[in-house]
């Protein structure tokens, strides 16, 4: 136990950047796939036909394939048609387009429940649809959608492990080298495992604020986490 | 000489094989309460959606004034502006409050500053009697105080008309009567009112000629006091008695 608490001191720093990098490869991640799902969300819902079809199929291929594969198509595969990245953009990107495939079917999810009926209430006073969705149905819906939407930045944290793969030295990378240096397995991916908790709790935390102060008196939204 | 506000001309409505109506005439004029009553499924909701722009209809013409809003190019947002719709279901924005819900057409249509669109707010829901419920939000609301915060969304935007749809059909009924008694304020105010009602008593008591559809049809229309009374035809007598039968105890329950 004693040697094992030793591995925080000896490792501590190293796992501290590692965990810095995981944290910036969620942030960066979540951030683009929000954006990029909002998009594909409101083009579903929203835009012509032709768009609507094209995020459909967005989303069903950036969920029906692994992310693994995504991340490697991006990093092996796109130099070979002359767009390299590096290894962390690389991640971003794969992290990001990615999940933005995930936001958006949370999103559009509460679109759908916000409806078409408070759609033609703001058209009524006179609001554009791109007025109406931007003050009646998106404030609605992304308050609706936060309580499921709030699986996906903890499942993205833990999904970054897999950029240690193309070389990002996240704390699973950390973790990885520690291991070879110490050839305690067990112990080292433990102490990793225990980081990711942490920061997993703190996450949820965060969240469980944010659900709290956006929430409207009498506006029922049930959690279905 | 009275002034037509909206002039409705062949209008027909389609939805695929399903004819609504075909080839309907009404006019409301500047002041007047017009009350439409007609069984489900006529085709009533789908006038008012036709009138306000919502759902476009396949022929014929509706004219704002001596603008026809049914014309190519017309600008809906700017026509749908000048038309009040109270609905059913209310559909306050629930995230805002009372004067959120309010303000907001006043400050992204109208372009208000904050301090005037409150000001003007404040006095719309003060008219509806609702200046002390200002910052509730709509869950906070009773279906009463909510309807009459649609109301006052609605009349904040100083429409030339207003459409109500069934605005009582989803309350309780001690909630109605505090909604009819702000409507019939209105009308005596002088607005220019179309309302699709079951409440025989604001018909009788308000409006200046009531509007009887059936099967996409304008049966008959009249002075209260020649439908309820005189009707031309047996339709409009048995609805009429049929309607007040089922509703009037609802009424009676309500005041
Ligand atoms: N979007 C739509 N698509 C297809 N059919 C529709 C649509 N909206 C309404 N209808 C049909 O049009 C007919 C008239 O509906 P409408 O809602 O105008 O009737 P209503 O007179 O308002 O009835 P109620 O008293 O029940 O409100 C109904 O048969 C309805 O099924
Ligand atoms: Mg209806």
């Amino acid at each position: 136990m004693l040697t094992w608490l030793g591995y925080f001191e000896r490792f501590g720093k190293n796992f501290l950047r590692g965990a810095g990098v995981t944290l910036e490869l969620t942030a960066v991640g979540l951030a683009i796939g929000f954006v990029l799902g909002l998009m594909l969300a409101l083009a579903r819902s929203y835009g012509p036909k032709w768009l609507q079809r094209a995020a459909a199929a967005y989303i069903a291929v950036f969920r029906g394939t692994p992310l693994l594969v995504q991340l490697f198509i991006i990093y092996y595969g796109l130099p070979e048609l002359g767009i390299a990245f590096s290894q962390n953009v690389a991640a971003y990107l794969a992290l990001g387009l990615n999940s933005a495939a995930y936001q958006a079917e949370y999103l559009r999810g509460s679109i759908n429940a916000i409806g078409a009926a408070q759609m033609e209430a703001g058209r009524s006073i006179g609001l554009s649809k791109w007025q109406a969705i931007g003050y009646v149905i998106l404030p609605q819906a992304l308050r609706l959608a936060l309580p499921s939407w709030s699986n996906e930045p903890i499942s993205l944290l833990k999904t970054t492990a897999i950029v240690f793969l193309i070389a990002v030295q996240d704390l699973m990378a950390e973790g990885k080298r520690a291991a070879t240096t110490t050839f305690d397995f067990v112990g080292i991916y433990l102490a990793v495992a225990v980081v990711y908790l942490v920061m997993v709790f703190a996450l949820d935390a965060l969240l469980k604020f944010l659900e709290r102060k956006t929430k409207i008196p009498g506006m029922d939204i049930e959690t279905r986490r | 000489m009275p002034k037509p506000i909206l002039t409705i001309k062949n209008l027909t409505k389609t939805y695929g094989q399903n004819v609504i109506f075909q080839n309907l005439d009404l006019t409301v004029n500047e002041g007047d309460t017009i009350v439409i009553i007609g069984p489900s499924g006529t085709g009533k909701s789908t006038l008012l959606r036709c009138v306000n722009l919502l759902t476009r209809p396949n022929e014929g013409q509706i004219w704002l004034d001596d603008l026809e809003i049914t014309a190519k190019g017309t600008d809906e947002d700017q026509v749908r502006q000048h038309i009040g719709m109270v609905f059913q279901n209310f559909l306050l924005f629930n995230h805002l409050t009372a004067l959120g819900n309010v303000k907001l057409g006043l400050t992204r249509v109208k372009h208000l500053s904050d301090e005037e669109a409150t000001e003007k707010a404040l006095h719309e829901l003060s008219r509806v009697g609702l200046a002390d419920r200002a910052d509730h939000y709509p869950g906070q609301l009773s279906g009463g105080q909510q309807q009459r915060v649609g109301i006052a969304r609605a009349l904040a935007m100083d429409p030339r008309v207003m459409l109500f749809d069934e605005p009582t059909s989803a309350l309780d009924p001690e909630l109605i009567g505090e909604v009819l008694e702000v409507m019939r304020k209105l009308a005596l105010d002088g607005m220019t009112m179309l309302v699709v009602t079951h409440e025989m008593g604001f018909a009788r008591e308000v409006a200046d000629r009531i509007v009887f559809m059936e099967k996409g049809y304008i049966v008959e229309e009249g002075s209260p006091d020649e439908m309820f009374n005189h009707p031309k035809f047996d339709r409009t007598r048995e609805f009429l008695w049929k309607i007040t039968e089922l509703y009037g105890k609802k009424e009676k329950e309500a005041e």
